[in-house]
């Protein structure tokens, strides 16, 4: 675990550079961590996808899977790939600060 | 005389009984265990099934053999479960009332759910290993296989077994060599995660497993549909990927009967502690096994070592007891890795996979993440501890908490 200094704050981050404590996201820190994985700019549609995965992550604990963003969150799976390309689940993920969705190795 | 209602005599419902059983007063508690049919699968020799390993009858046996005495066993689908009244309705119009109630219905492939899946090329170029039927189609289709792009393709976790897919493919590079038609073979792994190793330092050591197969990889890909006629998945990003012979793991989900019922989650798995099994909503109703919503790997051995800290939490809990054990989310698998070797991981909710010795430190025999014919045994004697120890409530000598020793820390960067 290695502290950054992200949007002048400091943060615990992973290996990947993902956040680990749930609580030291914010959106001005989503605006630089969405920078690294190539969007320029947080749009609401942004924003309210994240807010999802924040909001389901801390009801059950697990990063959603892109269908269950889709199924329960209501978001289609095409716009996702719109909003966060080529790698929706780890872009997503790596935004919202929540953890990357993982199999078991 | 109070009533305990399990329904599933699968692994965890058998394995769970057989502990429960003789832990409980007889005079007290009944036990009853629904299920639809009287065969009892091992699904870890579907693996083995396509490369004729193992043959259907190492794969099934009479389901109701294994039930212990004491513990009535019922043939029937349940059709709803009705936690507000403590009941549950069969299809056939029983009604079951309980006093405490373990859900192990397990979970199951549903090609349905993509679209295209059960098209023109279904059992015929799309196949399926997660089913015995499948598994027996599969063997059909390898053994008429003289060529061409052979893709293994999970369509979204969590699956039952997640190593299985990855073994298969392993498994299926070891069997084209043997024929001598592996250079006629292209083999493809897909994956909607983003590496087919997604835990930096099981990625780190066996990352080379597949390049050194001429293992190709495709990562992060969301299937939208299979193309039957074009012999290609595709994604919702608009990647295609041809094949001649599509090895899919659907879509998993638990039983149908469970939606509506206020106890689960979109995949109809059971929304439970995962420390307990107890229910989150209703503190009478347990999940066991694949059926709950545990955030770790849908395996035998999880529901394995969950249950024996189960087995501890229910004689508490039947005695009004608050429940004072925890399960850590251990569990260890054997993973084939091909040509008679295989691979050990052991984990649990905190930590990752690691590599070292298992389970005496330095010793072993069993050395974790890495390759060895002495894993590939172990696999293999994993049917029979299955049949003769699990399932009757046996104890293996291993402890249910997972250990540190023996395990190598390393710095990940
Ligand atoms: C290909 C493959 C390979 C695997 N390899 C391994 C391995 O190497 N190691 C390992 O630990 N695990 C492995 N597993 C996983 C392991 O088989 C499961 O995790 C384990 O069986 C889970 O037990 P369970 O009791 O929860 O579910 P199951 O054993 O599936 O039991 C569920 C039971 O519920 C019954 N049921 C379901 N729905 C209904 C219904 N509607 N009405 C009535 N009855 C119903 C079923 O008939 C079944 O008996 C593998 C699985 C597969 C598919």
């Amino acid at each position: 675990m290695t502290i950054a200094t992200i949007a002048g704050q400091n943060v615990h981050v992973n290996e990947e550079g993902f956040l680990t404590e749930f609580g030291e996201w914010n959106e001005s820190i989503a605006a630089e961590l969405a920078k690294d994985v190539g969007i320029d700019e947080l749009t609401s549609d942004h924003l309210a996808v994240l807010r999802f995965l924040r909001e389901d992550y801390q009801s059950n604990g697990e990063t959603p899977t892109l269908r269950r963003v889709s199924t329960v969150g209501g978001f289609d799976t095409k716009r996702l790939f719109q909003l966060f390309p080529k790698k929706p689940a780890k872009k997503m993920s790596y935004v919202a600060g929540v953890p990357k969705p993982v199999g078991c190795v | 005389m109070k009533h305990l209602l399990v329904l599933g005599g699968g692994s965890a419902g058998t394995m769970v009984v057989a502990k429960l059983r003789p832990r409980l007063d007889p005079d007290e508690w009944r036990i009853t265990v629904v299920d639809q049919d009287d065969e009892h699968h091992y699904q870890p020799g579907y693996l083995f099934i396509p490369f004729g390993t193992y043959r259907r009858e190492d794969a099934v046996k009479r389901r109701s053999r294994f039930i212990p005495d004491g513990v009535e066993l019922v043939f029937g689908k349940p059709a709803k479960v009705e936690p507000e009244a403590n009941r549950v309705r069969l299809e056939d119009g029983q009604v079951l009332a309980y006093d405490q109630l373990i859900i192990a219905t397990g979970t199951s492939p549903r090609p349905e759910e993509t679209e295209g899946t059960l098209g023109s090329e279904w059992r015929k170029s799309v196949h399926e290993f997660y089913t015995l039927e499948g598994a027996l189609a599969l063997k059909g289709a390898i053994d008429r296989f003289e060529g061409g792009r052979f893709v293994v393709h999970i369509t979204e976790m969590p699956i039952k077994c997640p190593v299985a897919p990855l073994e298969l493919a392993f498994l299926a590079d070891a069997h084209f060599r043997e024929r001598g038609i592996r250079d006629l073979v292209e083999l493809v792994y897909v994956t909607p995660l983003d590496g087919a190793f997604t835990k930096p330092v099981a990625a780190a050591h066996l990352g080379h497993l597949l390049a050194e197969r001429g293992i190709a990889v495709e990562t992060d890909f969301m299937i939208e549909r299979i193309d039957a006629e074009a012999k290609a998945i595709v994604s919702y990003d608009e990647r295609e990927i041809p094949f001649d012979l599509l090895v899919t793991v659907p879509l998993n989900k638990g039983a149908d009967f469970l939606a509506g019922s206020g106890l689960v989650d979109h995949l109809n798995y059971v929304q439970v502690d995962k420390h307990t099994g107890q229910s989150r909503h209703y503190p009478n109703v347990f999940a066991l096994g694949d059926a709950a919503d545990l955030p770790t790997s849908k395996a035998g051995a999880t529901a394995h070592y969950s249950i024996d800290v189960f087995t501890e939490n229910f004689q508490q809990h039947a005695r009004g007891l608050p429940m004072t054990h925890a399960y850590d989310g251990h569990a260890n698998c054997f993973v084939e890795s091909g040509n008679g070797k295989g691979l050990l991981l052991d984990f649990n909710y905190d930590t990752q996979p690691l590599p070292g010795r298992y389970p005496l430190p330095g010793v072993g025999p069993f050395a974790l993440l890495e390759e060895s014919e002495l894993n590939h045994a172990g696999k293999l004697m994993f049917k029979w501890a299955y049949w003769h120890v699990l399932l009757r409530g046996r104890e293996l000598p291993l402890p249910a908490d997972m250990s540190m020793a023996g395990k190598v820390l390393e710095a990940t960067s």
